[in-house]
């Protein structure tokens, strides 16, 4: 195989895309560096599915540059659509033939020849664990494995970049880690993943990069690290039996947001097992009783609620 | 040249795919079948003692009635066929397996050529059936080894044109339903033609209606080339409209298929 392109896999410069007055996508840029994870985090109908659309092809943006794989998708299409794969939000399978039927279509769209088809198909059913399950029909498979089928029939092209809209929406847990495990293996292997979740969790796990989108605009980009940094909201819950010992930590501690009703104390922290300490001997000495604590470190939803300006409520969440 | 082979190629898995869905589902194919065999069943036997003789023929009756109406009932096939192949485009256009075709880098029209190439099956097939039940009741065309060659010819290029039509049906349907009801309408015109009695004895503006129709040369085409009837003009008014509608269908799909989309 020749080099591939140097630059970016995906570079995208003030796209723009409406449906009539409705602003979907509103001056969109960004950047995925080959071989990492980028992922598109945002609440439904932030646009995510349109950027995806965009990317692959499937529908023509208004304005702004766009590179995929180096070209450019409204003018050669074929050129990027040899370069992608792609997994959407509704299963892609064809749900009339069986597993194994399924990615032999896919072989046979990409040209593979027959004895490399069979091979790439045996491999992909082996390795997404469908083998029991390959002569059964699509429709009679569980969600899970629907969408290991349509990851696999994804990967029957080896696309260098793979996209990837809600992956794991509307699965269980156990099968939201196999997704994942499946990622990470991808990445592994050189592939650019291009990601797109509601799950602030599934951004954290897998992503080298992320970009909240937020009515058509991104809000912010970079590292879960560096995102995580834009809020300061760690802090310390303390929960106390009667108004008194509520008044009393106030006074010794000094700061902290107070909640009469709920009995609560928020004490700003970092989190670290020194500041604990500190705080819990302050109380000590004064024999303040506590009900109950708990530390909250800042996670990308009080990064994400922050930034969208949603009310907090994280309360309920925790 | 390329571009060609790939589409044909392209065209051929697509094909595999329909056939493979005809053949895990036959009730459809069967359905297609069954329908005009129970017109035939039932217009031969119940209706056709009294509208053969009023066909005037030398032998008159149930036997004469079973000649006349063969054809039509032929063609009646397509109307059932059509509906199949509106339902399943638009059941595709449902499923997520067609936007994942979109970005492949694959021939794009072989989505529909793969649905119009297993309709033609499947209807061709339907018809042969038809054919075969229509003999057993003792239906004798006189046609030589060249007539049914160009009767088979005739009748692949009549359905290519519905085919094309209901493809288009199917796209523009926005639900399923809808495209099952869409294609209604075909099932009446070998009625308001001379599928079941000829034009002549309706009243006027029917008759208009019924002598420009395309059915109408079709089926007349069609019993000429079968029986020996006269033909006249009904061939080459036969093929316009074919060659129309197919190239209407066709463009119309076509558009449906590619809107809103990068080329």
């Amino acid at each position: 195989m020749p080099n591939p392109p140097s630059g970016p896999a995906i570079s995208v410069t003030g796209l723009r895309k409406s449906y009539g007055d409705k602003v979907v996508l509103d001056g969109v840029d960004l950047r995925v560096a080959e071989g990492t994870v980028f992922s598109l985090l945002g609440p439904n109908g932030a646009g995510k599915t349109t950027m995806v659309q965009i990317l692959s092809t499937l529908i023509r943006a208004d304005g702004g540059r766009v590179r995929v794989a180096g070209h450019d998708p409204a003018r050669d299409p074929d050129a990027v659509r040899a370069a992608i794969g792609v997994t959407g939000q509704y299963s892609a399978v064809d749900r009339f033939l069986t597993g194994e039927e399924n990615l032999i279509l896919m072989a046979d769209l990409h040209h593979l020849g027959r004895a490399q088809g069979r091979r790439r198909t045996a491999e992909l059913l082996e390795r997404f664990d469908l083998t029991e399950a390959a002569s059964k029909p699509a429709a009679t498979y569980s969600g899970g494995m629907r969408r290991r089928l349509d990851l696999a029939m994804t990967l029957v092209g080896d696309p260098r970049i793979i996209f990837l809209d809600e992956p794991t929406t509307g699965l269980d847990p156990r099968s939201r880690r196999t997704v994942w495990r499946i990622v990470r293996d991808l990445v592994a292997g050189g592939v650019t993943v291009f990601l797109t979740t509601q799950y602030l969790e599934e951004a954290d796990e897998l992503a080298d990069r992320i970009a909240l989108l937020d009515h058509g605009r991104l809000i912010a980009e970079g590292t879960a690290d560096e995102l995580k940094r834009l809020v300061p909201g760690g802090h310390i819950r303390l929960r106390f039996a009667d108004a008194g010992g509520l008044e009393s930590a106030l006074r010794a501690l000094g700061e902290g947001y107070l909640d009469e009703d709920a009995l609560t104390l928020q004490v700003p922290s970092d989190g670290s097992v020194r500041s604990l300490r500190g705080l819990l001997t302050r109380l000590d000495d004064r024999s303040i009783e506590i009900d109950e604590l708990s530390v909250h470190t800042p996670d990308l939803d009080d990064v994400f609620l922050a930034l969208t300006g949603r009310p907090d409520d994280k309360e309920s969440v925790r | 040249m390329t571009a060609l082979t790939l589409a044909a190629r392209d065209s051929a898995t697509m094909l595999r795919r329909n056939l493979r869905h005809m053949l895990r589902y036959p009730s459809m194919t069967f359905m297609i079948a069954g329908m005009p065999v129970v017109f035939l069943l039932l217009f031969v036997y119940v209706f056709g003692g009294t509208l053969g003789a009023g066909l005037g023929g030398a032998a008159g009756g149930r036997a004469e009635y079973l000649d006349y109406v063969t054809p039509g009932i032929i063609l009646m096939t397509v109307a059932g066929a059509a509906t199949a192949t509106a339902v399943s485009v638009a059941m595709d256009m449902t499923e997520g397996i067609v936007a994942r075709f979109r970005t492949m880098a694959i021939s794009r029209a072989s989505v529909l050529t793969g649905h119009v190439a297993g309709g033609m099956i499947q209807t061709l097939l339907s018809m042969a059936v038809v054919v075969g039940v229509a003999v057993s009741l003792g239906f004798r065309p006189t046609a030589g080894p060249v007539e049914w060659l160009a009767a088979i010819g005739l009748l692949a290029l009549f359905v290519l044109a519905i085919t094309w039509l209901s493809v288009a049906l199917g796209l523009v349907a926005k639900s399923v339903e809808t495209a099952s009801n869409t294609p209604m309408p075909l099932l009446l015109l070998p009625f308001l033609g001379s599928g079941f009695v000829p034009t002549a004895s309706m009243p006027e503006a029917l008759r208009w209606f019924a002598e420009y129709q395309p059915f109408t040369p079709v089926i007349e085409t069609l019993r000429g080339l079968l029986l020996g009837t006269p033909i006249g003009d009904s061939a080459v008014v036969a093929i316009a409209w074919c060659m129309g509608i197919a190239l209407a269908g066709y463009l119309w799909a076509k558009r449906l298929f590619d809107r809103d989309l990068v080329r």
